[in-house]
C-alpha cells in the first residue's frame, strides 16, 4: 500500500472514531429514559394514540397523565414540552405529575407534547444534550430537546410551509414546530398528526381550558405573559392582576393575534370548545446574544452578554446578575396555573378544578425543583413511567 | 414517506461521492475537509442525528 493510501485510511479511521463518539452521544441522548414517579393523584396513564390511532407506534405517542377528583367538575389540559428546549415547561409538568392531587374535576398533563423534539438539540447549535436536577436522593437527568421535531422522525422540510387549514405561509422549518401546526390533520406530517391527536383529546374529553407552557428569550416581546384566545381574555386578565398582586412576581396578558395561525392559543380556541392560554417565562439561554451555551446557563439563567443587551435597551424583560434561574421560571408557571384554576373555579363552581399538592412560586424558589421530584428506585415500579 | 426514502438515497449517493473524491485527493488538508463534510451525511444515514 502506498504512503498516500495509508495516510488516507488513517485519516478516515480517525474520522470514524470521532463520528462514533458523536454518534454514541446522540444515540444516548435520543434514548435517555426520564422517569416520572406518579403522584397518588394520578388515576390513569393514557397514550395519545387512544385519541388518534395515527400516532400509534410513533415517537409522538406521548403519555397522558390523568388526575381525577372524587367530585365531578371541569377538565383542564396542561401541555409541557411543546418546545422542549424550554425546560421550565417540562419541569413544571414533572412537578404536577409527581405531586398534584385533584379534589374536584380532572387534570390531564402531558410532559412531552412534542416527544420527537425532546430527542434532539438544535442542529449546529452546540447545545448540551441534557441537564441534571439535584434532589435529596441524587440527581435526575432530563433531555434538553429542541424547538422542532427531530428530522429523524420528519424529513425533509419543504421549501415553503403552507399551514393547514389557513393556507398561511410560515417559515419552512416550522412544519416541524408543534406550536405552528395546530389544529393539525389526520393525513399530515408527524407534527401535524400530533396536533390533530391533541385536538381529538381536547374534543373527546370536553376539555375546558388548555394551558400550553413555554419559555422565551428576553429579546422577544412576548415574554412574562399569558397569551389568551378571545374566550380566555377575562380569565387571563384576572389571573394577571391576581398574580401581580399576590404571588411576588408580575405577569402580563396579551391577546392571541387572530391572523397568526398554527399556534395553540389561536387554533385550539378556534377549533375546539376549550379556552386556550399560553404561558411564557423568561429564558436567557435562548437569547441570540448569549455567551457560552451550556447547562449552567440553562439552569441558572445568568449571562453577562444578555445583561449587556439589557443595558442597551434591547430586552423586553429585566435582566441583572441574578439572572432567571430555573426555579424562578418553574415557580412562575406553577403559580400561574394555580391562579388560573382558582379563578376559573370561583367563576364556574359547577366546573371547578381543585388541585392540591402543587407548590407555588415562593415555595419552588425556596425548596428547589429537586425537592418535588421523587426517587424512582424507591417507588412502586407500577407507579413509575418513562418519558 | 416516498420523499423521505428518496432523501436517504440522495444522502447515500452524496456520501459515496464524498468518499470517491476523498480517495482522489492529493493534499492531506483536503482529505480532512472531506472527512469532516462526510460526518453529517453518515450520521443521518445511520439515523443518529
Amino acid at each position: 500500500m502506498s504512503w498516500l493510501y495509508l495516510r488516507k485510511f488513517t485519516l478516515i479511521a480517525l474520522g470514524l472514531v470521532l463520528m462514533v463518539f458523536a454518534g454514541v452521544s446522540f444515540f444516548e441522548s435520543r434514548h435517555l429514559k426520564e422517569p416520572v414517579v406518579l403522584s397518588r393523584g394520578v388515576t390513569q396513564v393514557k397514550k395519545l394514540s387512544a385519541y388518534f390511532p395515527g400516532v400509534k407506534g410513533t415517537i409522538s405517542d406521548s403519555n397522558i397523565y390523568v388526575l381525577e377528583g372524587a367530585k365531578p367538575g371541569g377538565t383542564i389540559l396542561i401541555l409541557g414540552g411543546t418546545h422542549p428546549e424550554e425546560p421550565g415547561s417540562r419541569l413544571t409538568t414533572w412537578i404536577l405529575t409527581e405531586n398534584a392531587v385533584a379534589d374536584q374535576g380532572r387534570v390531564f398533563v402531558i410532559n412531552s407534547a412534542n416527544r420527537s423534539a425532546t430527542t434532539v438539540t438544535r442542529l449546529g447549535g452546540g447545545y448540551p444534550p441534557d441537564f441534571t436536577i439535584h434532589t435529596k436522593w441524587g440527581e435526575q437527568k432530563f433531555r434538553m430537546g429542541d424547538r422542532w421535531s427531530n428530522p429523524l422522525d420528519q424529513w425533509p422540510d419543504p421549501e415553503a410551509y403552507i399551514h393547514y387549514p389557513s393556507r398561511q405561509e410560515l417559515a419552512y422549518v416550522d412544519i416541524r414546530n408543534l406550536n405552528r401546526a395546530f389544529p393539525g390533520r389526520a393525513n399530515g406530517t408527524l407534527t401535524e398528526k400530533t396536533c390533530y391527536a391533541l385536538i381529538q383529546l381536547i374534543q373527546k374529553e370536553k376539555v375546558d381550558i388548555v394551558i400550553d407552557l413555554h419559555e422565551a428569550e428576553l429579546q422577544y416581546p412576548v415574554i412574562s405573559t399569558i397569551v389568551a384566545h378571545e374566550k380566555g381574555q377575562n380569565l387571563a386578565a384576572m389571573a394577571s392582576m391576581m398574580i401581580s398582586g399576590t404571588e411576588g412576581f408580575s405577569i402580563g396578558m396579551e391577546y392571541s393575534p387572530p391572523a397568526l395561525h398554527g399556534l395553540s392559543h389561536r387554533e385550539i380556541g378556534d377549533h375546539t370548545q376549550a379556552i386556550s392560554l399560553l404561558l411564557e417565562a423568561p429564558e436567557p439561554f435562548l437569547d441570540a446574544t448569549r455567551g457560552r451555551t451550556d447547562r449552567r446557563l440553562l439552569l441558572e439563567g445568568k449571562d453577562e452578554f444578555v445583561v449587556k443587551a439589557g443595558k442597551h435597551g434591547l430586552l423586553f424583560e429585566k435582566m441583572d446578575e441574578n439572572g432567571w434561574p430555573i426555579e424562578v421560571r418553574v415557580g412562575r408557571h406553577c403559580s400561574t396555573i394555580l391562579q388560573i384554576l382558582e379563578l376559573w373555579s370561583e367563576e364556574n363552581p359547577e366546573k371547578s378544578v381543585i388541585v392540591k399538592g402543587v407548590p407555588r412560586y415562593a415555595e419552588v424558589i425556596e425548596k428547589g425543583i429537586g425537592n418535588f421530584l421523587h426517587d424512582p428506585a424507591k417507588a412502586d415500579p407500577k407507579r413509575v413511567y418513562y418519558e | 414517506m416516498i420523499i423521505t426514502i428518496l432523501y436517504y438515497v440522495l444522502t447515500a449517493y452524496i456520501a459515496f461521492l464524498i468518499v470517491w473524491n476523498l480517495l482522489k485527493r492529493k493534499k492531506w488538508q483536503e482529505e480532512i475537509l472531506y472527512i469532516i463534510i462526510l460526518m453529517p451525511f453518515l450520521l443521518r444515514l445511520f439515523r443518529l442525528k
